[in-house]
């Protein structure tokens, strides 16, 4: 019989993100937006951290951003991320401002270039759980 | 008005000690912490029963560790098992000593991660990025190098010139656990562990402890050896992006610019002045990011900087002549500390910075500080 793999780690859903996720299950890539200050940031917060707020909602983004920078892990901090090594995690920062880490879909250059253009795609991984990653873009 | 700067020379690190560096599954925290408060009373010549005052850092239980060293202090501070609390306890002590609050503080830091097979990521750190695999200090401190890489065209051999320099450190003391010399072609060739970033960037993971004891500059006239003195102190954080866990976007550029303002302004020195430099090395590029937010050369110039042995024994800058975190032992910058002290009593052999008369110390991390000691 064979050994099930193991499950790579999920999401820790609370109040503060439930938003974020249920969004993304619905394809919407989404950052938290302070309704006193019009303070836009991810990941979530109790309050805002400008203003202290906690009058906080959860609004679409255009899901384009830029490449930050990335990294090729070489090593399995996870069992479960064993089988994909190496693998690339990426640094976007959104075209609305906040950064995000996450995982390159599509084609993907073995080195790919700084500040490149770059696009969310949605990931689904079971009826729970929707990830969202990035395609370079044009 | 109260302003930090009064604390200029006010206080002293009269005591330094610590254990041997390496794998010890028969010890634990407290017995290395009671080895390196022992060799440090014995260094300063302290009558043990003086100090009244008790920092303990990655040290479980403040109080057991009270009660094995028979000290009943009037002031005690935890911090936590953080590499980036080091300098920052050591200005709460000074404070609490100008204050008062004590009048012989023992610092005392342990650390058995090497028998506990601590790994720095994965479950054992859990945080939001984990569903993408995105974990640990060394991917964090990968994705800034790859930065500088992209903006400044430094390169993964310029990056090793850290390495190089801190292991020839190692290979003149007889503490250190690393012992074999390594070339910038050995740090190429490394297994990669977070791309760009290989085996040799990264902090070695060993079991040790690291003792320091402080007083003011008029108590320490009393002991043993020469008081070195806490001339400029600094620090600022960079919580902005916390949850990044290491990570800030512009590798902690401003806030060290803030620190530098701040250390060089209190003791009245420059980068320049600077004999020996300490730079807490967790990750090779942290040095890179210390010497341009410091002001030691301009912003994207650390690579061509550190080229041809700038940081080594005899270049333009010795840096970690210890052997640092790299090469010495991860002491999460206590041991560099210590490592500044004894360079300034010239107790420091075939690794001393002949003539040093001003160290520094620096650590450039969410929790940035420095402290620039001189001779008492």
């Amino acid at each position: 019989m064979d050994t099930p793999l193991p499950a790579k780690p999920r999401p820790k859903i609370d109040p503060v993100n439930r938003g974020f996720w249920e969004n993304c299950a619905k394809g919407i890539l989404s950052v938290q937006r302070c309704e006193d200050c019009g303070d836009l940031h991810f990941p979530p917060s109790p309050v805002c951290p400008r203003c202290l707020s906690s009058r906080q909602s959860w609004v679409p983004v255009s899901g384009r951003g830029t490449l930050k920078s990335w990294v090729r892990f070489h090593r399995a901090y996870w069992d479960s991320f064993r089988a994909d090594l190496p693998y690339l995690v990426c640094l976007v920062t959104l075209e609305e401002g906040p950064l995000m880490i996450s995982n390159f879909m599509g084609d993907v250059p073995a080195e790919p270039l700084i500040g490149a253009p770059v696009e969310v795609v949605f990931d689904r991984i079971d009826d729970e759980l929707t990830l969202p990653k990035f395609r370079l873009r044009g | 008005m109260s302003d930090y700067r009064h604390l200029k020379d006010r206080i002293a690190v009269v005591g330094v000690g610590n254990t041997a560096y390496g794998n010890f599954p028969d010890k634990d925290d407290y017995g290395l912490g009671a080895e390196a408060f022992r060799n440090a009373i014995e260094d300063c010549g302290l009558e043990k029963d003086k100090v009244d005052g008790l920092l303990v850092c990655r040290i479980p239980y403040y109080a057991r560790m009270g009660e094995i060293l028979g000290l009943s202090p009037r002031w005690t501070i935890t911090l936590p098992p953080h590499g980036r609390m080091s300098a920052m306890g050591i200005i709460e002590a000074a404070a609490a000593l100008d204050a008062g609050l004590c009048d012989y503080a023992a610092l005392i830091y342990a650390n058995i991660g090497r028998s506990r097979r601590v790994n720095y990521g994965g479950d054992e750190s859990p945080g939001i990025w984990d569903p993408f695999g995105f974990t640990s200090p060394g991917a964090a401190h990968a994705m800034m190098f790859q930065q500088h890489r992209a903006l400044y065209g430094t390169t993964t051999r310029q990056l090793a010139e850290v390495s190089v320099a801190f292991r020839h450190h190692a290979c003149l003391n007889p503490d250190a656990v690393m012992k074999q010399p390594i070339t910038i072609d050995d740090h190429e060739a490394a297994r990669p562990i977070v791309e760009p970033l290989r085996l040799l960037d990264y902090c070695l993971i060993n079991d040790g402890a690291v003792c320091l004891i402080l007083t003011t500059k008029e108590r320490a006239r009393d002991l043993k050896k020469q008081p070195i003195l806490i001339s400029g102190i600094g620090g600022r954080e960079a919580y902005g992006t916390a949850s990044i866990s290491n990570y800030d976007p512009e590798c902690w550029y401003n806030q060290a610019q803030d620190v530098a303002k701040q250390v060089y302004g209190m003791a009245g020195v420059g980068p320049s002045d600077i004999d020996t430099l300490m730079c807490y090395d967790n990750f090779s590029p942290t040095v890179l990011f210390s010497l341009e937010g410091l002001g030691f050369c301009g912003r994207g110039e650390s690579g061509s900087f550190v080229e041809g042995g700038t940081l080594k024994l005899g270049g333009k800058l010795p840096t970690n002549t210890d052997g640092g975190h790299l090469s010495n032992s991860y002491m999460q910058g206590w041991g560099l500390n210590a490592e500044a002290v004894r360079q300034l009593r010239g107790e420091c052999g075939a690794r001393q910075v002949e003539g040093a008369e001003v160290a520094q110390f620096c650590l450039i991390t969410p929790c940035s500080r420095s402290i620039i000691y001189t001779k008492g």
